[in-house]
């Protein structure tokens, strides 16, 4: 009797030993918390602290130990974070950054250094393309997505003649390009406007005057306020219907336009009232910890960390074996707020693809309800482009 | 034609908010010798508190009551607090500063406000269009800014020409020294000329505040307009902030609706588009360099 108790405590030792002993996996959240965009860092960092939270500090049964910190929307500042993150840290698991010009400065060079990075908002077309590589995983959609969805929605309800509208970058022309190619009718106008502009009665009344049947537009921010705002002082909200991709329209920027977003049809690959067990218990869950509707980007966060636990527990924290790390990420064998999730050879996501529209609720809060779904386990078109060795 | 018109009058509208901004900023700068180039963070305080007390009370008029004096209060603080150290200072001194006050006041919005823009509408009675001229109908809500602009435009005119304190305001500007020495109480008439030129600002800001999102840093973007308008009007002039912000208005408003199709006579249509895009974010600048080249001191140059 004895001898086997003893045998017990041993076994309990060796099991509780290494449990201890073990340092938590440090993961490098760089995002945007400051600026006027940086309520969207705000919410991808609450969404992924959230997932950490509900597992009492752990990821997968993983500890985990996230750093977080702001890149203040500039590369340059971004790189620093990922070097210090990398060097000084030991961090091995990237993830957290908003914009696109940005990733593009930092992911390259880290996935170099045998770092993962696991993207919860960006998707420029040159990572799932060209630039893409085998530590690189997107969890939230290739920047085209969106666009692409209110393309083909937008032409299968009978548009004939759409007026285009984006600031005068590049972003702009790649969201006007995945949306012209799902897009079959005539476009009545394509009309690029200085980046940051705030009044839009020039372009709106050229507009109007081009009789479009529908408007698709991707200003994103401030921009998209202004004129969405001055589209419907124009009246123009009650004659000529308006599409967007879902970054004008989330729940927080929807406080600040309120009535004039009403009616608006955007694509979206998640929406709050998404009718999956994983989502409602998350949407539940984010509400009573912040206090307000998650938005995508929220969704997006924590996505990422469940999709990061469920790779913690296959590898059993082992980060260092980067081989059997990636493998369990390319799974993707989480419990999606989506409802399904999957990846694509260049490791982005295949996704259903949905048309919300924008309403106001029962209780008088201004949100979006999703409409359909218009693309199924949808991919991008970068896929061919991507050579991973 | 009508489409025509109805562009003039946007640029119109856009010329009187610039009017108001650079009113104020002229005034700084001419009579003061100071770059200011926190200006538009006077705008961002007025539109702020118009909008929050706007949400409070349901009304806009209480909102632009409320905002007035809470950016003129504002730029009372910071001429006593900051500006007066810098009036011996260089200009570089002076840029570096108020470039600080820039991040200081957009960071402070976000400490108090959040990040989240803040949602202001046209009050319902301006929510309407009014057909001025018959076949364009025109948002009430604009053309109530083109009056405010014109009431303030002869305000200001009255102010100068008329009243002991335009005057001394007139005197400080040619010469400081003499018109210290004649008795005008110069610290007191600079705290002023700063907070009228904030106070129209604030009102630039409340009524920018139904049209345009009101979030940090949305001072800057009309701000760089602002200074090309100084510049282009001839810096220190009232009269040329007018003429060089109807200018510019109408010159930036009329080149994005027109360059597009101008430029599809000659060149195929995916070009012509992005050639007018790039055009029409330049030509604002262009006149700016356009009238230096003929006139270095701007159109209306407030000393001769």
């Amino acid at each position: 009797m004895k001898r086997i108790l003893l045998v017990l405590m041993m076994i309990a030792a060796i099991m509780a030993g290494p449990a201890q002993a073990l340092e938590p996996v440090k993961i490098g959240m760089i995002t945007t918390l400051s600026t006027k965009a940086g309520y969207l860092g705000e919410e991808i960092r609450d969404g992924f602290q959230l997932a950490i939270d509900q597992e009492d500090g752990r990821l997968g049964g993983v500890p985990v130990k996230l750093l977080v910190d702001d890149d203040g929307r500039k590369p340059e500042k971004a790189k620093q974070i990922a070097e210090r993150f990398i060097k000084r840290d030991g961090v091995k698991i990237l993830t957290g950054i908003v914009f696109s010009n940005v990733a593009i400065a930092v992911v390259p060079k880290v996935v170099r250094q045998d770092v993962i990075y696991v993207s919860a908002n960006a998707g420029p077309s040159l990572l799932a393309g060209k630039g893409c590589h085998k530590n690189y995983f997107n969890v939230a959609y290739q920047n085209d997505n969106l666009d692409e969805v209110v393309g083909r929605y937008v032409t299968d309800a009978g548009f004939k003649n759409v007026y285009l509208l984006a600031p005068n970058y590049p972003a702009g022309k790649d969201h006007l390009g995945g949306f012209k190619r799902y897009y079959k009718g005539a476009i009545a106008g394509e009309v690029y406007t200085k980046l940051g502009q705030s009044d839009y009665a020039a372009e709106i009344a050229t507009l109007r005057a081009a009789k479009p049947d529908a408007v698709f537009f991707f200003l994103p921010g401030g921009m998209g306020i202004n004129f969405l705002k001055q589209y419907a002082q124009a009246g123009l909200n009650q004659t000529i219907p308006v599409f967007g991709p879902a970054f004008s329209f989330d729940e927080r920027l929807l406080q600040a336009v309120k009535d004039a977003a009403i009616g608006v049809k955007n694509g979206s690959q998640w929406s709050h009232d998404l009718d999956n067990p994983a989502n409602r218990q998350f949407v539940a869950a984010f509400k009573k910890t912040h206090g307000r509707t998650p938005t995508l980007y929220a969704s997006q966060g924590y996505d990422a960390a469940r999709l990061l636990g469920s790779a913690l527990k296959q590898v059993g924290g082992d980060v260092d074996a980067l081989d059997a790390l990636r493998d369990a990420i390319r799974k993707a064998d989480f419990a999606t707020v989506r409802g399904k999730f999957g990846f694509s050879a260049n490791q982005h996501p295949v996704q259903d693809i949905y048309i919300r529209e924008v309403i106001k609720d029962a209780d008088g809060n201004y949100t979006n309800k999703t409409l359909k779904a218009v693309f199924s386990d949808h991919s991008n078109v970068y896929v061919e482009q991507c050579k991973m060795d | 034609m009508l489409l025509f018109i109805e562009q003039l009058l946007n640029g119109l509208q856009l010329g009187i908010m610039l009017f108001l901004m650079s009113a104020g900023l002229t005034l700084v700068f001419g009579i003061m010798q100071v770059i200011n180039l926190a200006h538009g963070s006077f705008y961002m305080i007025g539109a702020y508190v118009g909008a929050t007390v706007t949400a409070r009370t349901g009304s806009f008029i209480l909102g632009i009551l409320a905002a007035l004096p809470a950016a003129a209060l504002a730029g009372m603080l910071v001429e006593i607090l900051v500006l007066r150290r810098l009036y011996k200072k260089d200009h570089l001194d002076q840029v570096l500063a108020t470039f600080g006050l820039i991040m200081f006041f957009n960071e402070l919005t976000r400490i108090i406000w959040g990040r989240q823009p803040l949602f202001m509408d046209v009050p319902p009675w301006l929510a309407g269009s009014i057909e001025l001229i018959p076949g364009i109908p025109y948002p009430s809500y604009r053309i109530a800014v083109i009056a405010v602009g014109i009431i303030v435009g002869v305000f200001l005119y009255l102010l100068f020409t008329r009243t002991r304190i335009g005057m001394q305001i007139r005197a400080g500007a040619s010469n400081q020294e003499m018109a210290g020495a004649l008795g005008v109480n110069i610290r007191l008439l600079y705290t002023l000329v700063f907070s009228l030129g904030t106070l129209l600002a604030g009102l630039a800001g409340v009524m920018a505040g139904p049209i345009l999102a009101v979030e940090a840093g949305m001072g800057e973007s009309i701000l760089i307009l602002t200074f090309v308008v100084i510049v282009i009007g001839g810096i220190g002039s009232i009269r040329g902030a007018l003429l060089g912000a109807l200018l510019v208005g109408l010159v930036d408003t009329l080149g994005r609706a027109f360059l597009p199709t101008l430029l599809r006579l000659f060149l195929s249509a995916a070009y012509a588009d992005g050639v007018a895009a790039s055009l029409a974010s330049m030509s604002v600048y262009i006149l700016m360099v356009a009238i230096l080249v003929y006139r270095p001191h701007g159109l209306l140059p407030a000393n001769g």
